[in-house]
């Protein structure tokens, strides 16, 4: 069973076993508009929560993605580079940029669910 | 509060992303998004609400050397309907902002007189320059602020076709660089100028508030024109490496500083800051505008630090992004000027990491606009 969860900074994350697969949220990428470069992280790099995990560029500014549990990276998403639509997609199907093996799970608790987030950003605008 | 233009609730209506830009509420982009609209002008036609930018007349006996006077550039010997893109100087040769004046053809709207110039200013720095320019004018001259003037520009391959499709003109002989004057289909007296911010071939049109909304809506409907907004209008400059006030010139890069030596004079002595820019004209400048643009991949960014191989830091950003006409990435900056030469290997600094670059040729996309044959 996996899960989606989101965070307050437009992340969402696919919970799957002690893997968490991180792109951004649709309203996130409405936001930015179109998608014009996206830097991963190394497979390997240990990560704690809150640092930055990868940089998704619009043609306006560039968007700090942040990572939701400390972890290591152990997959990055290479196709992503070469086409950006994938950024559009879900997490669960092309729009992961990384993948993190979890090491505290407890660290997943705080997040929202689809609810949640949907009633969070339509407070923001 | 924002400021807004008269086409404010049009762009609201075609569900325009909105944004702040120097006070006024404009449209970022429309629905297809910032990539397929830069596009659409480089193959067909954009039309752009620039109607936040000042517009001034300045009139009377003497405005052209007055204007040599604010101005490095020359103005007494400029016919009728001839537009000259120049900057306004400061007594230390910085830019107080970048302008085009226009030596106005018989227009009715105005008294006759023989000087008289129409004023283009960027909306950040209208209040500024208005002030900066009464400041320094002769009693014997008068400036008149046209509030009642919207200005929208039509740029690309089919704006010939949609304007003499919507506005009494012949735009035949009409020359880059210069402007004549037009009529609404309901007689109001449009000023056309044939130059634009984008590289292709194109038109700027001066117009009363009144008519703005019944034109820029007879603009869309010709074949091929699509709104516009201002994130396209900022990557289009970008590919024909033009200057942006605020990022690439401000108070105190020089024209020469800033590579903009052809607006410069070789008459004229009494303008603002003739010192250090003949100094520099004569020995260089210790630093130089210059296009960039990225080998490696990343995108360069105002304020990102432009680096030598040996890691010296040999000046930074000024402006940069995506081009979507090139697929890569470009920019502009000041650089030291022992390394301002086309095809200068260097690095930009991304977030700590030196992307390769190279100093390149501008425009970085070959520019489309008609020739500029004297009339």
């Amino acid at each position: 069973m996996s899960e989606i969860k989101f965070t307050n900074e437009h992340e969402c994350i696919k919970i799957d076993g002690d893997v968490a697969w991180i792109g951004i949220t649709k309203y996130a990428q409405e936001a930015l508009g179109d998608v014009v470069h996206v830097e991963l992280p190394e497979v390997g790099k240990q990560l704690k929560k809150g640092d930055n995990l990868a940089v998704v560029e619009s043609v306006k500014t560039a968007a700090e993605v942040y990572s939701p549990v400390d972890g290591e990276i152990i997959e990055a998403n290479v196709d992503m580079e070469n086409n950006l639509e994938l950024v559009a997609q879900l997490v669960s199907e092309g729009g992961w940029i990384a993948k993190i093996k979890i090491s505290d799970a407890s660290q997943l608790e705080g997040l929202m669910d689809e609810v949640k987030y949907n009633e969070y950003t339509e407070n923001l605008d | 509060m924002f400021r807004k233009t008269v086409l404010h609730d049009t762009h609201v209506n075609l569900n325009a992303k909105m944004g702040l830009f120097a006070g006024y509420d404009m449209p970022l982009y429309y629905d297809e998004g910032v990539i397929k609209e830069h596009l659409w002008v480089r193959e067909s036609a954009g039309l752009f609400d620039v109607s936040h930018m000042g517009q001034i007349i300045i009139e009377g006996a003497g405005s052209a050397e007055f204007l040599e006077r604010i101005t490095p550039s020359e103005f007494q010997s400029k016919s009728n309907g001839r537009a000259q893109y120049t900057v306004l100087t400061n007594e230390q040769g910085g830019i107080i902002d970048d302008l085009i004046i226009t030596r106005i053809e018989n227009s009715k709207v105005f008294t006759d007189s023989d000087d008289k110039f129409f004023i283009v200013l960027n909306a950040g720095c209208k209040e500024k320059d208005i002030e900066w320019i009464k400041s320094h004018m002769p009693e014997t001259l008068c400036m008149t602020c046209l509030e009642d003037h919207g200005l929208i520009a039509l740029q690309g391959s089919l704006a010939v076709k949609a304007l003499e499709e919507t506005i009494q003109c012949d735009v035949s002989e009409l020359s880059y660089m210069h402007m004549m004057v037009g009529k609404s289909p309901c007689g109001e007296e449009i000023f056309i100028s044939r130059l634009g911010y984008t590289g292709e071939d194109g038109f700027e049109l001066s117009l009363p508030n009144k008519i703005v909304s019944s034109v820029w809506e007879g603009f869309l409907r010709c074949e091929g024109v699509k709104p516009i907004g201002l994130a396209a209008r900022d990557s289009l400059r970008l590919e024909m490496g033009f200057p942006l006030y605020g990022h690439d010139i401000d108070d105190t890069t020089s024209p020469v500083e800033a590579d903009l030596q052809w607006i410069i004079s070789k008459k004229t002595k009494m303008y603002f800051g003739y010192d250090r820019i003949q100094g520099e004209l004569s020995e260089g400048s210790s630093r130089k505008r210059v296009g960039i643009k990225l080998l490696g991949k990343g995108i360069a960014r105002d304020g990102y630090e432009i680096r030598s191989k040996s890691d010296e830091i040999i000046g930074s950003l000024t402006s940069g992004g995506f081009s979507p006409s090139l697929k890569s990435s470009i920019g502009q900056g000041y650089i030291d000027r022992a390394y301002a030469n086309i095809g200068e290997k260097i690095f930009v600094n991304v977030r700590g990491r030196n992307i390769e670059a190279e100093v390149t040729k501008t425009p970085f996309v070959m520019a489309k606009t008609k020739s500029m044959k004297k009339k």
